[in-house]
């Protein structure tokens, strides 16, 4: 009878201990996810209608491009997958997993990121990845973009990466643990409505390339993403968002290899770094952080300006005749201004 | 890979499965094999000393075994034929010739690691430095995981051997196993052939008892080292690195104590509990050592398979030179008879705690540690007759708790006050920060938040505290029979209390990202 009082007890303790593993690691995961910019990704798994325009990138996409803007200009059906500080190969991923489940006729990739040969920051990286749906995509994109310090086996048992925040622990964490992440974004655009002009009196120059060439690791990846969506039979446009930054400075060097590139693999790539006026944009109005980021304000003038790029040159159809696409943008679009007009 | 990883413990699940899985007569290769995979995780080089040492000891008593042999053999044959003086006389020779040989193993194993420790980086270029922190003979020192124990084992080993005291073992397979069990490679203990040579030959059932009690054991040395012992480490860190004095360096010898406690003690519960899964009985390397009343009874409880490794084969074999009576005659002679009758027992254990510092490593602070802890012990036992004195005369109050409490007390202090040479690695600056106690003592700091200000916030000082109250409880629980087998006979509570203890590693553990837990003191450091 010992013995097998010795056995459920052990059983119950191992269920325990791992019942303790999953609660807690929910509860402390969820307590750093209070930074908005960990709920990105998730947003995109609900819809389910179909785009005629992915946005995939980092923060100058997710910051940039305003669906909303898209639609009600031009009649385009988009939705922006970005997240910050996205790498190449986690960006492959998530075109991945969005080429799954639909066929857009134009995908606009970023060039930003292939400034990274190695996932930056960990913490940031995490933040992308596990906003992600576990699929073989995510697999593959934790694979690409775990640092040395990271274990495979801490994604799927948050507790491993997250115990030490216990001390930070509120009691909403453990109410809200279990709860679905609301989608904060606009069908993948992050509002951001501050104004921060830059700052006209810091003079910094972007320091010198050490290395001119773009990392291998990133060009690869980029290579797999042209193959992935020839292999789809979906356009692939490069892009590189205007900045006003030293932070995110564009080198000639990079514009030139991205022009070669996409002329090597027929593609097209627009480089929008120093087209402000052409654009229309006012950085002491339209960035909320000195110039890093467009706002709200600057990311409506470049969509406006890019919505006309796609419409005139990539032929992407307008949809606002159709009354179906229109009743459900018409919604999207008053959600936008609700945040915008600050009544949200 | 490190006993504090992951790693290690899927490396264990595996081996264990394996291990009970296959035959039994072939279960010691299955440990020579996990041994030779654990051993490859630490690289080519530190595989290369390993086979020597084996190879080294593994020919050296086979010469002496044989050696053994025919010399019992010759005394055999020739009862009748020679007489007592004549064999007193061939096995002296006899017993010379065999010294001479385990003197060879001796100094080549001793080769081995006083290069590796001492003078692999060394170089004509960079010179001899002598200066106030590590005595350095060159930039860059080859990493070799557990050189200090392996070469230990092997020359305790050989020693054995030539005593008498331990069996040939022939095959060379089994001798490698016998040096390099995987468990006791990185950290202790410093086993002896008495201890594990028949076990490691030995085959063995699974039990139920000895794996759940090995599992314990396990989780507790984590809970030692991950949520006592690592927590508190950023706190010496900022304390030695900002070289704060006063209260600090009182909090430093405290916390410094229960790290090294926690981690050492930590360290060996997980190395003995995963060989007690495995069902082989490792020599216990602690026995309760902040209970001490003396200096003597604390270093005969801490670390005490090292303390008996120098016992053995430094001290007694020095007390016992031809030298040391020639020291104790000159000394009736010149000295008096009382100064005579110490000096060999004094400069032998002034030598063996300086070889005891100088093993831990080559620094000015480890020789003024060794050289310490050897002239307390002295003074002690100069002060004993004083103290049977004291005893005599008020036997009461002697066997009072709290009295005893005080012996136990001053005794813990003196030794963190010794160990904490260890922290700034520079004999000077600490005694300048020892004297700052006199001078700034600030004690204010530890109620106007300045605590706060080292590294650990005030929650993370609850959970030490509390870690350190758990396993004061479980130290006292364990005096006549270790908690845990107390533990196996009560599942119910017995499970709990692992659920618990898992639970508390993981969640208040300092591991992964943003915590170095991978080291261990004794396993890193002094490799």
């Amino acid at each position: 009878m010992k013995k097998v009082i010795r056995i459920i007890s052990f059983v119950c303790a191992l269920l325990i201990v791992l019942g303790a593993v999953l609660y807690f690691g929910a509860v402390l995961q969820d307590a750093r996810l209070d930074n908005r910019e960990g709920h990105l990704l998730c947003g995109y798994y609900d819809t389910t209608d179909m785009h005629d325009v992915i946005f995939i990138g980092d923060c100058e996409v997710y910051e940039g491009f305003v669906p909303a803007t898209l639609f009600e200009e031009y009649g385009i059906t988009s939705y922006v997958r970005g997240s910050s500080q996205q790498t190449v190969w986690q960006s492959y991923h998530i075109l991945e997993e969005t080429l799954e489940r639909e066929t857009p006729k134009a995908v606009v990739f970023n060039v930003l990121a292939l400034k990274y040969g190695e996932t930056p920051l960990e913490e940031i990286s995490r933040m992308s990845l596990e906003d992600m749906e576990w699929s073989g995509s995510k697999l593959e994109a934790i694979k690409a973009s775990m640092t040395e310090e990271e274990s495979l086996l801490s994604y799927f048992l948050p507790l491993l990466r997250y115990h030490s925040r216990w001390s930070d622990l509120d009691g909403d964490d453990f109410k809200y643990a279990f709860d679905k992440h609301q989608d904060i974004t606009h069908q993948g655009y992050l509002m951001q409505t501050k104004i921060d002009p830059v700052d006209i009196s810091d003079n910094r120059q972007p320091d010198d390339l050490l290395n001119v060439a773009l990392p291998k690791r990133a060009i690869e990846y980029l290579d797999k993403m042209t193959a992935l969506c020839k292999e789809k039979g979906v356009e692939l446009i490069l892009v590189k968002a205007p900045t006003n930054s030293i932070r995110y400075y564009w080198y000639p060097e990079w514009d030139a290899q991205m022009v070669d590139y996409a002329e090597k693999n027929g593609l097209v790539y627009y480089s929008l770094v120093g087209k402000d006026d052409e654009i229309g944009l006012d950085w002491s109005q339209d960035t909320y952080d000195k110039g890093l980021h467009l706002n709200v304000y600057g990311a409506e003038k470049f969509t406006s300006y890019f919505g006309k790029i796609l419409a005139e040159n990539h032929a992407i159809p307008d949809h606002r005749s159709d009354a179906e696409l229109s009743a459900i943008w018409g919604a999207r679009i008053d959600a936008y201004y609700k945040e915008r007009n600050g009544e949200k | 890979m490190s006993f504090a990883s992951f790693e290690f413990l899927a490396f264990l699940a595996i081996l264990t499965l394996v291990y009970f899985i296959v035959p039994k007569k072939v279960q010691w290769i299955v440990l020579l094999l996990g041994s030779v995979v654990f051993y490859a995780f630490a690289g080519l080089v530190s595989f290369f000393f390993l086979f020597f040492a084996i190879v080294i000891s593994f020919i050296t008593v086979q010469v002496l075994g044989k050696r053994h042999a025919a010399l019992k053999k010759y005394l055999e044959d020739t009862k009748d034929t020679l007489t007592k003086d004549e064999r007193k006389a061939y096995r002296a020779k006899h017993k010379n010739g065999s010294l001479l040989i385990v003197c060879i193993g001796i100094l080549l194993l001793t080769l081995s690691l006083v290069y590796v420790k001492y003078l692999s980086g060394f170089s004509f270029k960079n010179g001899v430095s002598f200066g106030s922190g590590a005595i350095s003979f060159g930039s860059t020192l080859l990493e070799v995981m557990g050189i200090s124990y392996y070469t230990f084992i092997s020359i305790g080993y050989m020693i054995d051997v030539y005593r008498e005291k331990a069996a040939v073992e022939k095959n060379f397979f089994r001798h490698a196993l016998f040096v390099s069990f995987f468990p006791q490679l990185a950290m202790g203990p410093i086993s002896r052939y008495a201890d594990t040579g028949e076990q490691l030959k030995t085959p063995h059932s699974f039990e139920a008892k000895e794996a759940w009690c090995g599992l314990l054991r396990i989780l507790w040395g984590f809970f030692k080292k991950l949520v006592v012992a690592d927590a508190i480490a950023p706190a010496i860190g900022a304390i030695v690195g900002k070289q704060l004095g006063g209260i600090y360096f009182i909090l430093l010898c405290l916390f410094y104590s229960i790290r090294i406690y926690g981690d050492f003690t930590g360290g060996i519960d997980i190395v003995l509990g995963a060989a007690q899964i495995l069902g082989i009985k490792l020599p216990e390397n602690f026995n309760r050592p902040f209970s001490s009343k003396s200096t003597a009874e604390y270093w005969n409880r801490w670390h005490m398979t090292m303390g008996n490794w120098f016992t053995n084969y430094i001290f007694y074999p020095l007390s016992l030179t031809k030298t040391m009576q020639k020291l104790s005659k000159w000394g009736r002679a010149k000295l008096g008879v009382g100064v005579g009758k110490r000096l060999p027992v004094y400069t032998a254990t002034i030598i063996t705690w300086l070889a005891t510092g100088l093993w831990h490593g080559i620094a000015w602070n480890f020789v003024v540690w060794g050289l310490l802890n050897g002239v307390v012990i002295l003074i002690s036992q100069e002060l004993n007759p004083l103290y049977e004195k004291f005893r005599a005369k008020f036997p009461k109050l002697w066997n009072s708790a709290p009295y005893q409490s005080f012996m136990a007390i001053r005794t813990f202090l003196l030794m963190s006050l010794i160990r904490v040479f260890d922290c700034y690695c520079d004999v000077p600056l600490t005694f300048n920060r020892f004297f700052s106690i006199f001078y700034t003592f600030n004690i204010a700091d530890i109620w106007n938040g300045g605590i706060m200000n080292i590294k650990v916030t005030a929650t993370q000082y609850i959970i030490i505290a509390v870690g350190i109250v758990i396993m004061t409880a479980v130290s006292r629980l364990s005096i006549k029979r270790p908690l845990r087998e107390t533990l196996w006979e009560k599942p119910i509570l017995g499970n709990a209390v692992l659920a618990l203890l898992c639970i508390a590693i993981l969640v208040f553990g300092s591991y992964g990202l943003g915590f170095d837990a991978s080291a261990f003191i004794y396993g890193g450091t002094f490799n």
